[in-house]
């Protein structure tokens, strides 16, 4: 859990306060070996990263289908996502996926935890449990087994109907498969749950003995210490939870078929963008769906990062 | 936050206020006041504990729902399967599971097996190789570039990686290394999953440095303190991106569906999907069975290993 802002400041080798840049000599044979022991990153992530992602920038502008050589059409692809109303339609999913999925499963996860928090002798085993399903969620085999609980007349359809909700079921039915994945993402509220515990754990007790001492209630303790304190760790599970969220695409691939259906209600973005790309092969069109994405969720991590400052409160001694 | 030693984190004894004593319920007795004598406290605190208990359960019984239902599915003639809120099978069956083995497409289901096997492996091997090996560099060596290196590390844990397979893929077409294992495995051998380096450069930065002052001072380069001293030390970081390397791997859907495109070569989780496109809708049993196979390494991995790994996301922030 240490994924903060000065993590890349932390990196620098630190040559002395003053901004002269040649205080630290390097010794020869740290150089050396700083670098050969950095090559498999290094190559990794220019053969595997760098060049890719500028390769991609170029296709973003060119006609490209993996057979003819790619031909240059300027903005072409951008103007053509927002004049494509199966690529507004990903993004009204994703959004929609994002912007709800994604704090219901925060607030579960933050439920959870200060539940377990209560009491430390029964959290061991909850704690695993509880997050088991962040292991196997993304995996083909829970896929199976959602469509399987709440295909229509599955089990999870007439549960609903025992409780008075109108017959129709969830996989068939473009109204209800929001819902669903949403429900799948909340199930694995695991992961976020273990980090705002761990948090939870180095809120020092004596705040909420002077709190008590001081009259407070647990309403008031929980938005004036609780939530300044885990602030940090809230930070830290919503930038990461958001990001994953764009990037959903097991399973509403294996949910749908692979079509995005019924009638797009899980056309999520990256399955539209492996349809165009790698089924329709227009790879041009689709790295021009990558970039956006780059630019939103390079977006988004910047202004979480430049709010922060104003919400996010880190105590000193902590780190 | 950042201790990156795994504590078994014992049950700290003051977690706030709201912590209530275990009265009666808890199997380390009564937690108690001496003079039994305000009941009405007692009682209240009972009776939130009785609550406390009958909540966690019933997230339990939530949670562990979907799990149980797809393991006692595969014990079910298809027929039985959707619809069906009863978990006990009414008629058990093994025949899911023989049709699940039998693979598809006279593709057995053991080389899908062994397939998924050998990419995990191999994943491990080249995530500790190449992860330990650039941590070192990022954590224990100054060098100029390094700063400037480890915020781009930093930078590519939060891009979306599919920015890149497009023009990966058109490379590896290139290459001829479609339908080889070596597109999967080149990211592990290369690092490019930040999030094992950034695990252990954290890890490593919290070694004392004495370690490698006092080596250095009897003559050891870096490639000694590197082997000598910081590997063995780094055997619990080690084996938390071992497991999560191989369960990432194990459950990689994206790559293998990318790359892999003969049977002989399929991977488990593409296997699986080919068989739900494959059989009749109506052939529940045999999906249940073959998707309890495909998860058991991974509920195993996680049996055995589970303090480890929810450690590992509790002091990493590692992603599920």
């Amino acid at each position: 859990m240490t994924l903060t802002r000065d993590d890349a400041q932390r990196g620098t080798p630190a040559p002395a306060p003053g901004t002269r840049t040649q205080q630290k000599r390097w010794r020869s044979a740290d150089v050396r070996a700083g670098y050969a022991f950095l090559t498999p990153w290094l190559l990794g992530f220019l053969l595997l990263t760098v060049g890719p992602m500028l390769a991609s920038l170029y296709l973003a502008f060119t006609d490209y289908n993996l057979f003819r050589s790619p031909s240059w059409v300027g903005f072409d692809n951008f103007t053509a996502l927002f004049s494509d109303p199966r690529y507004i339609q990903s993004v009204k999913v994703t959004a929609v996926y994002v912007l709800v999925g994604t704090p219901i499963k925060l607030i579960a996860a933050l439920a959870v935890a200060m539940l377990l928090n209560l009491k430390h002798s029964a959290q061991g085993a909850y704690r695993s449990i509880f997050y088991a399903p962040s292991l196997i969620g993304a995996s083909v085999s829970i896929a199976i087994v959602w469509k399987a609980m709440f295909i229509d007349d599955g089990m999870v359809d007439k549960i609903g109907q025992f409780f008075g909700a109108p017959a129709g079921g969830w996989v068939g039915n473009p109204d209800m498969t929001m819902p669903m994945m949403i429900l799948l993402a909340v199930w694995q509220f695991g992961a976020p749950m273990v980090i705002f515990l761990a948090g939870l754990k180095q809120v020092p007790a004596e705040l909420y003995e002077a709190a008590s001492v001081d009259g407070a209630g647990a309403v008031r303790k929980f938005l004036k210490i609780t939530l300044p304190m885990l602030s940090p760790v809230i930070f830290f599970n919503l930038l990461l939870e958001t990001i994953n969220a764009f990037q959903v695409f097991n399973s509403a691939f294996i949910i749908s078929g692979g079509t995005g259906g019924p009638a797009g209600s899980t056309l999520f973005y990256t399955l539209y963008l492996y349809i165009r790309g790698f089924t329709d092969f227009q790879m041009g069109y689709a790295s021009a769906m990558a970039w956006v994405l780059v630019l939103v969720v390079g977006i988004i991590t910047a202004v979480f990062f430049k709010t922060s400052k104003s919400w996010v409160h880190y105590s000193g001694e902590t780190r | 936050m950042s201790q990156t030693s795994y504590p078994n984190l014992p049950a700290q004894a003051a977690g706030g206020v709201l912590l209530m004593e275990d009265t009666a319920t808890g199997p380390e007795g009564p937690g108690g006041r001496v003079a039994g004598s305000r009941s009405a406290a007692q009682r209240r605190r009972r009776v939130r504990a009785v609550a406390f208990h009958v909540l966690i359960l019933a997230i339990t019984v939530v949670i562990l729902y979907p799990a149980v239902w797809m393991l006692m599915s595969s014990f079910k003639p298809s027929s039985d399967i959707v619809g069906s809120i009863n978990l006990i099978p009414t008629t058990f069956t093994l025949d899911n599971f023989a049709k699940a083995l039998g693979g598809i497409g006279g593709v057995s289901f053991w080389t899908f097996f062994m397939n998924s096997m050998i990419l995990a492996v191999a994943s491990v091997v080249g995530v500790v190789l190449s992860a330990t090996v650039s941590a070192y560099a990022f954590a224990r060596i100054s060098f100029p570039g390094r700063g400037l290196f480890f915020s781009l590390m930093i930078g590519t844990l939060l891009l979306p990686f599919h920015v890149v397979i497009i023009p990966q893929y058109i490379i590896f077409n290139n290459l001829g290394l479609v339908n080889s294992f070596v597109p999967l495995l080149a990211g592990k051998f290369l690092a490019a999953e930040a999030f094992f380096v950034f695990l252990m450069v954290q890890f490593m930065r919290n070694l004392p440095r004495e370690l490698d002052e006092a080596a250095r001072i009897d003559g050891a380069g870096h490639v000694r303190i590197f082997r000598s001293i910081m590997l063995p030390l780094m055997r619990p970081a080690i084996i938390t991106s071992s497991i999560f390397a191989f369960i990432w791997s194990w459950n990689d859907f994206l790559g293998p569906l990318l790359y892999l495109k003969k049977p002989d070569l399929y991977s488990l989780p593409i296997a699986l999907r080919l068989y739900v496109d494959q059989t009749s809708v109506s052939d529940y049993g045999a999906q249940m069975a073959m998707a309890v196979l495909a998860l058991l390494p991974v509920l195993l991995f996680f049996i055995v290993f589970q303090r480890y790994i929810v450690d590992g996301v509790a002091t990493q922030g590692l992603k599920g």
